[in-house]
């Protein structure tokens, strides 16, 4: 496939807030499939299972809510309000189950409700450890895991064996490598990479079967660097705060006309949550225990242990090369916003400039982020080096 | 208006004062002080080594009351916190860039620990952080406490916040203090935190009467003041607990209503069941547009934040980690969304309440997403009037009088003409 | 005549509704709230003492075999003759407070210049007046501001040109500003006999009722010298606190639009009301009486001022917004029901070469589909649905409605009332009737 109708096919993706892929698949596999919330979940398990996992970033700007407003009152963010949208809507149908992993408030009592309101579903919240030593945060973590392993098995009437999921973390390892080629030919070569495509292609990672993935991933990275692109003259930013309700592909695609390269970001953040391999070993609920504790990212949700904010960021910022920061946080988001205030801290210590604005995943207007970001672009391009 | 002082609002308001003395002189006595949460919060422990709490959301809702947190707020806005997040922590983060002036008016010490429970709130990791940003790093320990997500507490919830104890937090205090961890010392004080425990779960039963001789919401915050905060484990405590419950006795013996700022209710028009925390900054105002209708509040989820226990919990000196483990496991907002809708129905059903209410408050996603599925669902399985109205914790932006009192007065004429239909018929 | 009143002080209009024994409406009356509503209560209700001295006279005329024929066209022509009085009176205390207000001015040239120039437009508009009040001429307003403003700056405009810069046009409406102000705080509601007397000498004189003078004449002092008997006022809507009402005469607005829309249409379960300020969604029981409400929180956006401020940004009327919508020819999507972000979203979309109607239509839509969520949240729609409240008069807002409820909940009954502005004050007077 060319590139363009790689980005095509992720784009039908992004846009099937049916689940038309996902009931396909299902009736080709014979098989279920088990929802997820933003932002990471042990995906190996439920592949590991035979099922489908498939992510449930709210419906971003693709659905009009109706009866999802309902249950939210203004000061809560979007995302809760389409999820239960799409639920009431019957999209959510295909889905045998749903995992909510502990992000906030708003998403863990998001998961009482959908215990109430669609008694047949499977509703899982997932609470990830915050004390990260193996005999404590690892114990209780691995327990939770199992807990899960064994219920997927029950969904799906399968036994769940240590190959199995040796098998799937070894492909969501090699995933994970990909995903990390792919940004850090972005890195390295902006313009070869745009912002919304990489986006669209991250976004296929919440339903494409992960071996179709990591094939559409390589294609597209062998067939993008052949491809002729004009170079410009944009800033290098990273983009932060938008790990759960994710930005709409507009925003997007305003950031870059406005005159940056987006040379790091956290949206979809789950599919880069691990940092490197998960182990391959005798006790692959272990291993996965162990990668949580030690090797993930820090984002907003996960507590910082060692007292040190804003050091993963501005490791990022350096790592890209990038000259500036970009805060985009959806409105009312309890954790990036109260992250916000810490890591700009930090960044006024290491004179990394920034700029911050608010979004909603269905926002419509960007004429005024635009300006914004155009602005910052301007002064960095004005008096970067200075 | 002669508003009768009893003895129990004397001896509260003299247990903090002498609170707020200890903390002030800290420094100078040596005492170690350790800023923690109310929900999930180790009082015993902390005072097993002789240590001094300081509990942020009081700071906060003590500077609404005294009408402060609108400037801190601000000043915590300027410092580039979000309009859209709670405003316990701007309030908080305000109050100290400002100063740290407690609510006597004397300066809070820096915390020596930043104990961080992190029980049914995801903010207050988010807080803490802030804090140990803040206070350059002070040491600081997180007690993680799992989510009742499947409406229980399982052994491994237990054992896990146990073992942080064990493990993780009980080092950490005796680092800081200097001491040695005194088994017997937490167990005397949990004892005494049990026999105080008792008497709560009487006073907040006591509103099952007709009239109810006490307002379990407004007057209730009041009454869960002590055991909620540095007192629990002490005998003052119990000593307060046992003086309030022979003063409601009595009153219940009197057939009298609740004691409010605006004098005795004398009436009893309405019995409410109330979900959600009190706005601070308008309490007075707020309390009396329940007293003018003459409603009583019969229960509360808010006087359960610091544990429930209603449903038999007590602090264990047999089991003192697993109870303390428990205590932080059972507290009302670590509940999950189905088991806090049974509490409200069942709150409903025992104590005969007319209908509910909900205060939804910006501030607190905790508390507020889901809220309205509550209300649906309450009202389904009770067929009780349910009320909704918006406010918030310490933010005076966030409370619209004319607003609110417009829809309690709707709310309260629905109960009305609901009653008279069903008299007619 | 025993009567009961209702009085609804909403927080742009202020309504009466008069209601007999047997719980028939007999007249209504609105007005501007202003910023006083202690005045707009008492003008609503003279307002509406007015109408229901319209109605028995109309009675009187209909149950009067030999004007059969004459109704039809007596009654319009009675009634924009009897308006065109008040209008008169009002114009002179608007001429009067002028002059007094010149009078104080230091500099005597400016001051003849002003006088001269104002009375002449006073003038021309009381001359203009017999045409705009009389049968089958079409008002965009019923109130006299409007009016009066639209026909001030008219000739403005007209006397600036001829003076050519020696009167400036800020100077001038400075002037008429002020002294409207002054004249809206005046009641002329009272003047009923007065005033109809004039409506009765000017309408008998006409060719086609020359015939029936005396029948006429008979009806007219049969209204004028009717007593109310007040039984029981009820006051609702925002301003109810500051009537001098005791607080058992006072009912909340949520459950006098229940009850109103109730007696509307009996079968109502369901009611929107969408008003100026706020936005109610009410669940009714058969009896008209409140199961469940939800009002918008905080945030008034979707509410009627959010129209206003469309309005405001688009350089249209009001009521021009409904009309200019309907033209649309594909919708455009808004996201944004916030009246903060309005000014910016709509600018951006008429940047983007968005036509203003169709720009509209989604506008509408957009709030409509706020009051969707409020219904869901209270209950959703079950039976038999009312519309009622200022936007209810708004066709695209109406047609937005009808659509997305068929498509959520079904082919449900949908009622809009031309009288739905009354619902309120229908349901207080209810109220007052049976103290419900």
């Amino acid at each position: 496939m060319s590139v363009k109708q790689i980005i095509k096919k992720c784009e039908q993706l992004y846009n099937d807030i049916d689940l038309f892929y996902v009931q396909e698949w299902k009736e080709k596999h014979k098989s279920r499939a088990i929802g997820f919330m933003p932002v990471y979940v042990p995906r190996e398990l439920i592949h590991a299972a035979g099922m489908l996992p498939v992510g449930i970033m709210g419906a971003g700007d693709l659905l009009e809510i109706i009866k999802g407003d309902a249950y939210f009152q203004s000061y809560i963010c979007h995302i809760p309000r389409s999820t239960i949208e799409l639920g009431i809507s019957n999209r959510l149908d295909c889905l045998d189950g749903m995992l909510f992993p502990a992000i906030c408030d708003v998403i863990r009592n998001l998961s009482g409700m959908f215990k109430l309101m669609f008694k047949d579903m499977y509703v899982k919240y997932i609470d990830f450890p915050q004390n990260f030593l193996k005999t404590l945060g690892g114990n209780f973590y691995q327990h939770e895991l199992r807990t899960m392993s064994d219920d997927f098995s029950q969904i799906n009437n399968v036994d769940v064996n240590r190959d199995d999921l040796n098998r799937s973390i070894k492909l969501y390892n090699e995933n994970r490598a990909v995903i990390k080629e792919l940004y850090d030919l972005r890195s390295q070569n902006p313009h070869l990479v745009p912002g919304s495509e990489l986006y669209l292609l991250m976004r296929a990672s919440n339903v494409l079967e992960i071996t179709e993935y990591t094939a559409l991933l390589r294609e597209y990275i062998s067939e993008t660097v052949c491809e002729k692109r004009p170079q410009r003259d944009n800033i290098r930013v990273v983009v932060t705060g938008v790990f759960c309700e994710q930005p709409p592909l507009a925003l997007i695609r305003a950031l870059e006309n406005s005159g940056c390269f987006i040379v790091d970001d956290d949206w979809m953040l789950g599919a880069r949550f691990i940092l490197g391999d998960v182990a391959l070993s005798n006790d692959p609920i272990n291993a996965l225990a162990d990668a949580y504790l030690n090797h993930t990212v820090c984002t907003a949700s996960k507590y910082d242990q060692d007292g040190n904010k804003g050091a993963f960021l501005i490791e990022q910022v350096k790592k890209a090369k990038a000259e500036g920061v970009i805060f985009a946080a959806p409105s009312f988001c309890d954790p990036a916003l109260l992250e916000r205030p810490m890591q700009q801290k930090a960044l006024n210590r290491e004179n990394i400039p920034y700029t911050s604005f608010k979004y909603s995943e269905n926002t419509g207007q960007f004429q005024v982020i635009k300006e914004q970001t155009g602005t910052f672009a301007d002064s960095i391009k004005l008096w970067g080096d200075s | 208006m002669e508003v009768r002082k009893e003895k129990s609002m004397t001896l509260q308001k003299d247990m903090f004062a002498n609170h707020f003395k200890r903390l002030s002189r800290a420094g100078e006595e040596g005492r170690k002080v350790v800023y923690t949460f109310v929900p999930g919060n180790l009082n015993e422990l902390i005072r097993s080594f002789d240590m001094l709490p300081v509990h942020p959301e009081i700071n906060a809702l003590q500077s609404a009351m005294r009408k402060k947190s609108a400037n801190y707020i601000r000043e915590a806005e300027k410092h580039g916190h979000s309009e859209d997040v709670c405003t316990y922590v701007k309030c908080d983060v305000g109050m100290m860039k400002t100063g740290n002036i407690g609510p006597t008016g004397e300066k809070l010490p820096d915390p020596d620990l930043l104990l961080l429970s992190y029980t049914g709130c995801f903010t207050f990791m988010k807080w803490f952080e802030i804090l140990r940003q803040e206070y350059n790093n002070p040491p600081t320990v997180m007690l993680q406490v799992p989510y009742q997500s499947d409406g229980k507490i399982t052994p491994e919830m237990t054992n896990y916040v146990a073992d942080q104890l064990r493990d993780v937090v009980v080092p950490a205090m005796e680092k800081v203090s200097g001491t040695e961890f005194d088994a017997e010392k937490l167990r005397t004080f949990l004892a005494s935190s049990a026999r105080a425990e008792d008497d709560l779960v009487a006073i907040l039963a006591s509103a099952k009467n007709k009239p109810s001789p006490i307002d379990a919401y407004f007057g209730g915050v009041y009454y869960i003041g002590p055991i909620f905060t540095a007192f629990r484990g002490f005998d003052s405590c119990e000593e307060y607990y046992r003086v309030l419950r022979a003063e409601i006795e009595e009153r219940v013996n009197n057939g009298q209503g609740p004691i409010t700022p605006e004098g005795q209710m004398s009436e009893e028009k309405y019995r409410l069941v109330v979900e959600g925390p009190p706005n601070w900054t308008s309490f007075r105002e707020f309390w009396k547009m329940f007293y003018d209708e003459s409603a009583v509040i019969v229960a509360s989820s808010y006087t359960k934040v610091g544990g429930i226990y209603d449903n038999g919990f007590r602090h264990d000196p047999a089991r003192p980690f697993e109870s303390l483990a428990d205590y932080c496991l059972g507290c009302y907002t670590n509940l999950n969304l189905p088991s806090r809708i049974d509490l409200l129905e069942k709150y409903i059903k025992d104590y005969d309440a007319d209908g509910f209410l909900i205060n939804s408050i910006k501030s607190c996603n905790s508390f507020s997403a889901g809220q309205l599925l509550i209300l649906r669902e309450l009202e389904d399985r009770t067929g009780k009037a349910g009320g909704f109205i918006e406010s918030d914790l310490v933010d005076p932006r966030y409370f619209s009088p004319a607003n609110i009192k417009n829809r309690l007065e709707s709310y309260f004429q629905m109960i009305d003409a609901k009653r008279r239909t069903v008299r007619n018929a | 005549m025993n009567c009961f009143i209702g009085i609804d002080l909403g927080s742009t209009t202020s309504k009466a509704i008069f209601m007999n024994e047997q719980e028939k409406f007999l007249g209504r009356g609105i007005t501007n709230s202003r910023s006083n509503y202690h005045l707009a209560c008492q003008i609503a209700r003279e307002e509406a003492e007015n109408n229901s001295r319209f109605s028995l006279l109309e009675q009187m005329i209909r149950a009067n075999p030999r004007c059969k024929k004459i109704v039809a066209s007596l009654m319009p022509w009675l009634f924009s003759r009897y308006r065109l009085s008040e209008y008169n009176a009002q114009l002179r205390a608007l001429r009067d407070i002028c002059a007094t207000d010149l009078n104080a001015w230091k500099d005597p040239v400016s001051v003849s210049l002003y006088r001269e120039v104002v009375e002449k437009i006073l003038r021309q508009m009381a001359e203009e007046a017999v045409l705009f009040f009389q049968s089958g001429a079409s008002s965009k307003s019923d109130f006299f501001r409007d009016i009066a403003t639209s026909q001030f700056m008219d000739h403005a405009q007209d006397q600036i040109r001829e003076h050519n810069g020696k009167i400036t046009f800020d100077r001038l409406i400075g002037i008429f500003d002020r002294a409207i102000i002054r004249v809206e705080s005046i009641s002329f509601a009272r003047a009923f006999s007065e005033n109809i007397d004039f409506a009765y000498r000017k309408v008998s004189r006409l060719p086609e009722f020359l015939d029936f003078k005396d029948d006429i004449y008979q009806a007219v002092k049969y209204a004028d010298e009717q007593e109310f008997n007040i039984v029981n006022i009820v006051g609702t809507g925002y301003g109810r606190q500051r009537l001098p009402f005791d607080k058992k005469q006072l009912r909340s607005e949520i459950l006098c639009h229940g009850l109103g829309a109730h007696y509307m249409f009996p079968k109502t379960r369901t009611v929107l009301d969408i008003g100026g300020q706020d936005t109610k969604a009410i669940q009714i029981d058969a009896n008209g009486i409140v199961e469940n409400f939800q009002m918008n929180d905080r945030c008034a956006a979707g509410c009627g001022r959010y129209l206003g401020y469309v309005a405001d940004e688009m350089n249209m009327g009001v009521h021009e917004l409904g009309p200019q919508a309907l033209k649309a020819t594909k919708m455009v999507r808004i996201n944004s029901t916030c009246t903060v972000f309005a000014g910016a979203e709509l600018r951006q979309r008429l940047a983007l070469g968005e036509k203003r109607e169709d720009i509209l239509a989604g506008l509408h839509r957009a709030i409509i589909l706020r009051a969707m969520s409020l219904l869901a949240r209270s209950g959703g729609i079950n039976n038999e649905f009312t519309f009622t409240g200022g936007v209810a008069k708004n066709q695209a807002a109406t047609g937005a409605l009808k659509k997305l409820v068929l498509e959520n909940y079904g082919n449900i009954k949908i009622n809009v009332s031309p009288d739905s502005i009354y619902t309120g004050a229908c349901g207080a007077a209810l109220f007052a009737g049976n103290s419900k």
